[in-house]
């Protein structure tokens, strides 16, 4: 089992960011150039490839050069299947919480009657 | 038997912990919300529009069992099945539980909770220590489990 938290860590730093979570949900579609995946963004090449770059540290994205091309892609290997499944288990824990905390804030004093 | 038994069998073990911080309430009130079962069933188990129960058994004591049953709209049916084993009123609750999809065992697990005081409210400090079995890889491919996963983490940072 690798160090779930570190990969999670910088995963989690990745995805903090809108511009990459928007980058990453285009990925999600499909391989793009990266200058396919720039085009949406109001900003410069550079700050886009600084964006991948980060994405591409959290292994979540890889891209390859092919040509003058630059290929991006979700990268699935970052997740083994397993990582994948205690991951989403850790999201649904975190999903049942905050509906606690939700269900806590309604009914304080205790269970509705 | 089916082709299910063709898989390639492996366990992954993983550790996780989520802690939540919850203000003007008690640790007990936190407890309470799982020590019964209109407690627990207002946030564990649902409502909720995406599935429908199909069996329901809660006895909360040292020794008891939990059971929930439901299926998702999807047609997937999950099964969760519990055994308590250590209950402090108030303070602690450790459970074992396994978890079937479509009646395929994808983990077996130890979860521990922990009721805190945290100046005016409680602090909940949930842990998992679980073997996650070969039963999960399901026709899904591993690029589409990624995106999946990416979405639901997508989706935290943004809630």
């Amino acid at each position: 089992m690798p160090a779930a938290g570190a990969d999670l860590d910088l995963m989690f730093q990745a995805l903090a960011d809108p511009t990459r979570r928007a980058m990453v949900e285009r990925l999600g579609r499909g391989p793009t150039s990266v200058s396919d995946l720039a085009q949406p963004f109001a900003m410069s090449l550079p700050a886009v490839v600084q964006h991948l770059a980060v994405l591409e540290a959290s292994g979540l994205v890889a891209s390859e050069k092919v040509g003058r091309v630059r290929t991006c892609r979700m990268e699935p290997a970052a997740f083994s299947l397993a990582e994948q499944w205690i991951n989403q288990r850790r999201t649904d824990w975190e999903r049942r919480l905050d509906r606690l905390g939700e269900h806590l804030r309604q009914h304080p004093q205790g269970e509705p009657k | 038997m089916n082709a299910q038994t063709t898989l390639e069998r492996s366990v992954a073990h993983g550790v996780f912990t989520v802690e939540r911080t919850y203000p003007s309430v008690t640790p007990q009130r936190v407890y309470d919300a799982f020590a019964t079962e209109a407690g627990k069933d207002a946030w564990f188990s649902g409502p909720n529009e995406a599935w429908d129960i199909v069996e329901r058994k809660f006895d909360f004591r040292v020794g008891g069992r939990e059971r929930l049953v439901g299926k998702w709209k999807t047609g997937m049916v999950t099964e969760f099945d519990a055994t308590y084993f250590d209950v402090v009123p108030g303070e602690r609750i450790v459970y074992a539980y396994e978890m079937r999809i479509d009646g395929r065992k994808i983990s077996v697990s130890l979860a521990t909770f922990e009721f805190k005081a945290a100046g005016a409210g409680a602090k909940l400090i949930m842990t998992e220590q679980g073997a996650f079995l070969d039963g999960y890889d399901d026709a899904g491919s591993r690029e589409r489990g990624s995106r999946e996963i990416v979405d639901k983490l997508s989706a935290y940072l943004e809630g």
